[in-house]
């Protein structure tokens, strides 16, 4: 059960690696969450990764993302293992490089289908888990980038416009059936998927993002911006006219 | 599935059961793989009234009084009945509950459940001292009448927050009073010790006191100490000894659902502790008050849960043992270093209690409200657990939504005689709540 103060007893990270889905478990695990679930591709990363977690109980699991036959499996043998799903973290994904991606209809399927189609059919699965349990919560890891999507990432910034957008629509949908989704839109993170590139302004880090994802938990929120000026940020640069956006974003 | 999203009355934590009527007399209790549980007025403060996508017995229906005796104040009533109906029925004859809680709003079967106690726990016990008997609709569908001599069936059920069975009818004996009023003495106290002596010290029937824990200077722990007993027709004016015995508790006035979060906070907390202590006597001043007035004063205000806005609020309750006290200065200490924003919060002496998850234990009991999405609230009333545990004492079950599992043990020493109870009685695991989820209650089916 997720606790009258957001305290999850049962987590479940999809992308099992990620920095910031990572950063969000210890936050929790900190907070009294006693079982956490790692959901990913590379074993041997999955299991670097759930050493940190002393104090709770890590299970790892398979699962590929593009794998459409994997994701109602993949919920099950999460649920057989530990029970009720109490918080699933969606934090897969990819950033992919523009300049290749540009140029390859193959490597931007690929990265749509890892970014949001199959990320989408995840929650989908959880979703109908979590319908049955009565209960759950879900965080979605979407990116400033899918606000107004940018010419020098526009692959990118589509697969999170469409996965945020599926979120928001996933968190009306389940309304009044005890479920809730919370999406978060970081800026700039510096972690491991943005070594070497050019911070944006107002850039921050994995356990800022997750500090400010719990505060969202325990407020009930839906959405989460991190940090929280890029809602106005993003509230202005959204209207701008096209021609003035394409100069400043170029 | 489709269910109804039901919450505590601290509104903080939510979930989607189905809700079912209670079963026919002779019928089973209704079966759902994810298991049932019942709920009363749903008044308990956290999640010990639902059952995330299982069932949910409302037997607020079932609130018939089956039978009075007047002359001996035993009392034979459904499940559902809320003290508030009961006390409207009895008090004009005569008779008084023997052990009421801070709202008379609840039901009998939650009174139960929760084996509830209320400012007079020294003197007269929990509620479990007045009962003769009740009848417990078993997982197997078979009605037993459990009395005090059942043993372990009665011990477990009393705090057992409805997971040995569903309390279907009670046998309660009543007290005799010989009017509707209380002879009351109230005065304030200068610090947290203070506080405490004049609890200890007072002879009084009924004792309680409202904790400032705002202040961060030597008034930490001050209170207004209220104490009281029965009136009798002489402490009344001549107007109102000609009646006694009326009552007529005010109209509630209802809060509508309106409020944000967040309008209850440290400065609003601060203004309100300031004039709760404003206006209350320095020295002694005894009144004469209606019952209600003194045991239930926040019934006047229907809904006023919804104040605090839908993110809800927590109450943390807990009881240390005696000799234990430097646990509550360390807590008050804590809360109001952390500056908490606390709203009600009230001290109380508690006598010897009995039973496997029962609260009372011979100490002290200290409930506070807080605001649910207050900043660090989780780790802040984690590292007051600590402290309970430290001082050996517990958490209430019927207030809360967010204990750690691993505590129970520590907390409830009886437990595991508990668990063993509630196996027997119940083997397939189908009583459930979400409070027993979250509590590792009901393992190994959670």
């Amino acid at each position: 059960m997720n606790n009258a103060l957001a305290v999850p007893g049962t987590v479940v990270l999809l992308g099992g690696t990620s920095d910031i889905g990572l950063a969000i478990v210890g936050q929790l695990v900190a907070r009294g969450t006693r079982t956490v679930v790692l959901a990913g591709r590379d074993q041997p990363a999955l299991q670097h990764s759930g050493d940190r977690f002393g104090d709770a109980k890590v299970h790892l699991v398979g699962y590929d993302t593009t794998d459409d036959q994997a994701h109602t499996r993949t919920v099950d043998e999460i649920s057989a293992m530990v029970g009720d799903i109490d918080l699933a973290i969606c934090a897969v994904g990819v950033l992919g490089d523009q300049q290749d991606l540009a140029r390859d209809p193959v490597a931007t399927s690929h990265l749509l289908r890892t970014n949001f189609v199959g990320p989408a059919a995840s929650l989908i699965a959880v979703a109908e888990r979590m319908r049955t349990q009565g209960h759950g919560r879900m965080i979605v890891l979407s990116s400033v980038a899918g606000e107004r999507v940018r010419a020098e990432n526009y692959v990118y910034g589509a697969s999170k416009a469409g996965l945020d957008g599926f979120a928001m629509g996933l968190g009306d949908a389940l309304a009044d059936s005890g479920v809730d989704v919370l999406v978060v839109r970081p800026g700039f993170v510096r972690t491991r998927m943005t070594v070497g590139r050019e911070p944006a302004p107002f850039a921050t880090n994995a356990e800022e993002v997750a500090a400010a994802t719990i505060r969202g938990l325990e407020r009930g929120q839906d959405i989460v911006w991190a940090p929280g000026i890029l809602r106005w940020v993003m509230a202005v640069l959204r209207h701008l006219p096209r021609a003035l956006f394409r100069r400043l974003s170029s | 599935m489709a269910g109804t999203v039901l919450r505590g009355w601290g509104r903080a934590a939510s979930s989607a059961s189905r809700i079912v009527g209670p079963p026919r007399d002779g019928a089973a209790p209704p079966h759902h793989a994810r298991g049932v549980i019942g709920r009363g007025a749903a008044r308990s403060y956290g999640d010990a009234a639902q059952n995330a996508g299982g069932l949910v017995v409302d037997m607020t229906g079932r609130g018939r009084i089956d039978r009075i005796d007047l002359q001996t104040g035993r009392a034979r009533v459904e499940a559902g009945l809320t003290l508030d109906e009961l006390l409207r029925a009895i008090i004009p004859h005569g008779w008084f509950l023997p052990v009421t809680p801070g709202t008379r709003m609840i039901t009998v079967g939650g009174a139960i459940a929760a084996d509830v106690h209320g400012k007079n726990h020294l003197a007269d016990g929990s509620i479990r001292r007045h009962l003769t008997g009740f009848t417990l609709l078993l997982a197997d569908g078979s009605r037993r009448w459990v009395t005090p001599a059942d043993g372990d069936v009665f011990a477990a059920t009393l705090g057992g927050m409805g997971l040995t069975g569903l309390v279907v009818d009670a046998e309660l004996e009543l007290r005799p009073i010989s009017t509707a009023r209380m002879r009351t003495s109230t005065r304030t106290t200068a610090d947290l010790d203070d506080t405490l002596a004049a609890l200890s010290d007072s002879g009084a029937t009924y004792r309680v006191a409202s904790l400032d824990l705002m202040s961060r200077d030597r008034r930490l722990g001050r209170a207004i100490v209220d104490t009281g007993e029965h009136a009798s027709v002489d402490d009344l004016d001549p107007a109102a000894a000609r009646d006694p015995l009326h009552y007529d508790p005010p109209r509630r006035l209802d809060v509508p659902d309106v409020f944000p979060s967040g309008l209850l906070n440290r400065a609003t907390a601060r203004a309100f502790t300031a004039a709760l202590f404003a206006r209350a006597p320095r020295a002694h001043r005894i009144d004469i008050v209606d019952v209600a007035s003194f045991f239930f004063p926040l019934d006047a205000i229907g809904h006023w849960n919804h104040v605090y806005g839908p993110r809800g609020f927590v109450q943390y309750q807990f009881a240390i043992p005696l000799g234990q006290e430097w646990a509550l200065h360390r807590i008050a200490g804590r809360l109001a270093a952390a500056r908490c924003p606390t709203f009600v919060v009230v001290l109380k002496r508690l006598g010897p209690g009995a039973g496997m998850l029962s609260f009372p234990i011979d100490g002290w009991t200290l409930a506070v409200d807080t605001p649910a999405g207050v900043a660090g609230l989780s780790a802040l009333l984690d590292s007051c657990d600590e402290t309970v545990c430290e001082a050996g004492g517990r958490i209430y079950l019927a207030k809360d939504g967010r204990l750690r599992a691993d505590r129970m043990s520590t907390m409830y020493p009886d437990l595991e005689a508990w668990r063993e109870v509630r196996t027997r009685l119940d083997p397939d695991g189908r009583w459930r709540s979400d409070l027993g989820r979250r509590l590792g209650l009901c393992t190994p089916w959670d």
